[in-house]
């Protein structure tokens, strides 16, 4: 564990090394206040609350979390430097984990930059707070299971490009898992099978979270999805490292 | 002490190591030839601790590569082929990542940090982004991150490989100025660097052992080993050259305008030809005693194999 907090350190000074970090958190914060005003209808619904800005964030981070996600491994690979990291006296457990949260917190980060949404909406009104830090925290829950797929994604495929679109793809699937053109594909299938299919949702869970309903169901699941693709990750950068 | 048993590698169509067995001491700086995909890198690999090998094992002081990962790791310091570093890090920045990662902290680390820098003498460049820098400086901040934790064995895969000739100088004097109590394996093509800094040489060739002496005595191998060539102004006699005592055969060099005269195996023939020449009056401009060409050795030994 002791080297954990070293490699979460590098990885999270990468990020704001290059420009990634700051046109990420410019398109999210921009893309986050179009779709809140103007898709969400933030004014028109004389609610003084933040669910139009977060119902959005699922769709949002289909493509954002991807991007921030494809080069933890992919880049590695490509120049090399994968070699140089699995011989240093580190577990494959502190370079998984280290390289994931330093993404979770980046994403963290970006998110709380979004704080004058918070500001507005408690000018305008009186809402709750409550819901809305429930709120914040489902949304970094939803991009911690989206930054473990993608990921795993990066450790499967070499180049970044790749490793985005299957990361794409594969979020995609579990948001859509509890829409009624997916459940309709099983229709044959028996019941629980189809509830099955249904909870894998984040689209389903998310949206209970997003309202300030915290169910420990709903915390279990995103944390065992992370949990398992990040141990995923960890089998394939073993697979797939000399590759 | 390292020592590898039967170390094997597999891949989907062909064994790139098979059956590798060989032991280093401490003071050993071992020269590991062989012709390209002769299983250099795949055999280092295993040893650090990257590839997991089909079968067999390794050990570096004791502590097996497999199952007590970490300690053997914590041993070696690695240069893998080609340098790789994190590009858009500072060198600086890169040296202190490898020594917290390696442990090292506060006073500790700084100090670490500066003794490699000083070492391979990258003070100039330490703000820089490591992408930014020449080919040779990358190399040095790769040997940097390799020495930094003062490591009992260092493992160096190519380590002057795309160097120019001073770079290959400062890399080999860096490799002789280390503690003797080291281990030190580095991989090579270039010949010339196994004579220069090795003192044992192992060369590999379709993933096996093919042979592992002294360069000398790699160097003996050599059907130019005592061969001796000369130089005349005038017209040279090479069949009474051929029938002098311990003489193998002579080669005759059309272009130089040379003659070698092969020496028998373990046989020294340089006073009979030295005779021959006062006895004839021969009018010799240059007489020249070989030791051994290592590049013959290294043709002969891998041809076969490499195919």
């Amino acid at each position: 564990m002791s080297q954990l907090p070293v490699i979460f350190k590098r990885e999270l000074a990468s990020y704001f090394a290059t420009p990634l970090a700051y046109v990420f958190i410019l398109i999210f914060l921009v893309l986050s206040g179009v779709f809140t005003f103007y898709l969400g209808g933030f004014y028109e619904r004389g609610q003084a609350d933040l669910t139009p800005f977060f119902s959005f964030h699922t769709w949002l981070y289909l493509f954002l979390i991807p991007a921030v996600a494809m080069r933890l491994w992919a880049e590695e690979r490509k120049s090399g430097s994968i070699e140089l990291l699995m011989t240093l006296p580190i577990t494959r457990f502190e370079a998984v984990t280290g390289k994931f949260l330093a993404a979770w917190v980046f994403a963290g980060i970006a998110l709380l930059l979004t704080f004058p949404m918070v500001i507005t909406v408690n000018y305008l009104g009186e809402p709750d707070n409550g819901a809305i830090v429930a709120g914040y925290f489902g949304s970094w829950l939803l991009a911690g299971a989206f930054l473990a797929i993608g990921s795993c994604m990066s450790a499967l495929a070499k180049n970044q490009v790749i490793a985005f679109i299957l990361a794409v793809a594969v979020c995609f699937l579990f948001i859509v898992s509890g829409l009624p053109m997916v459940l309709d594909a099983f229709a044959w299938a028996p019941q629980w099978l189809i509830d099955a299919v249904a909870s894998l949702s984040f689209l389903v869970r998310f949206d209970s979270i997003s309202k300030g309903v915290i169910d420990l169901r709903d915390l279990l699941y995103f944390v065992t999805l992370i949990v398992a693709w990040l141990a995923a990750t960890a089998v394939v950068v073993d697979l797939k490292k000399a590759a | 002490m390292i020592e590898l048993r039967s170390l094997t590698k597999r891949f989907a169509q062909h064994t790139a190591v098979d059956a590798l067995s060989f032991s280093v001491q401490p003071g050993e700086v071992l020269g590991f030839l062989g012709p390209n995909g002769a299983g250099k890198s795949t055999t280092m690999k295993m040893l650090t601790g990257f590839l997991a090998p089909t079968s067999g094992s390794a050990s570096i002081f004791g502590h097996d590569i497999q199952t007590q990962t970490l300690q053997a790791q914590r041993q070696i310091g690695y240069l893998p082929e080609g340098a790789p570093c994190y590009g858009d890090m500072s060198v600086r920045g890169f040296l202190e990542f490898i020594a917290e990662v390696r442990g090292f902290r506060g006073a500790a680390k700084r100090q670490r940090v500066e003794a490699a820098v000083a070492q391979v003498e990258l003070e100039k460049v330490l703000g820089q982004s490591i992408e930014t820098l020449s080919k040779g400086f990358k190399r040095r901040v790769g040997l940097a991150q390799a020495i930094l934790h003062d490591p009992r064995v260092l493992i160096l895969d190519e380590p002057t490989d795309g160097l120019d000739p001073n770079q290959k100088h400062q890399v080999r004097e860096l490799i002789q100025g280390l503690a003797h109590d080291k281990i030190v394996i580095i991989s090579t093509h270039i010949l010339e660097e196994v004579t220069a800094v090795c003192t044992r040489a192992l060369v590999i060739a379709g993933g096996r052992l093919v042979a592992d002496g002294t360069p000398l005595e790699l160097e003996g191998r050599s059907k130019y080993h005592q061969a001796v060539t000369l130089v005349g102004d005038g017209a040279l006699d090479a069949d009474a050259l051929a029938a002098l005592p311990g003489v193998a055969g002579v080669e005759v060099n059309r272009s130089e305008g040379s003659l070698t005269v092969l020496a028998q195996p373990g046989q020294v023939i340089f006073p009979q030809v030295n005779a021959l020449i006062s006895q004839r009056g021969w009018a010799v401009k240059e007489l020249d005693v070989e030791r051994g060409r290592l590049d013959e050795v290294f043709r002969t030994l891998t041809r076969g194999e490499a195919q």
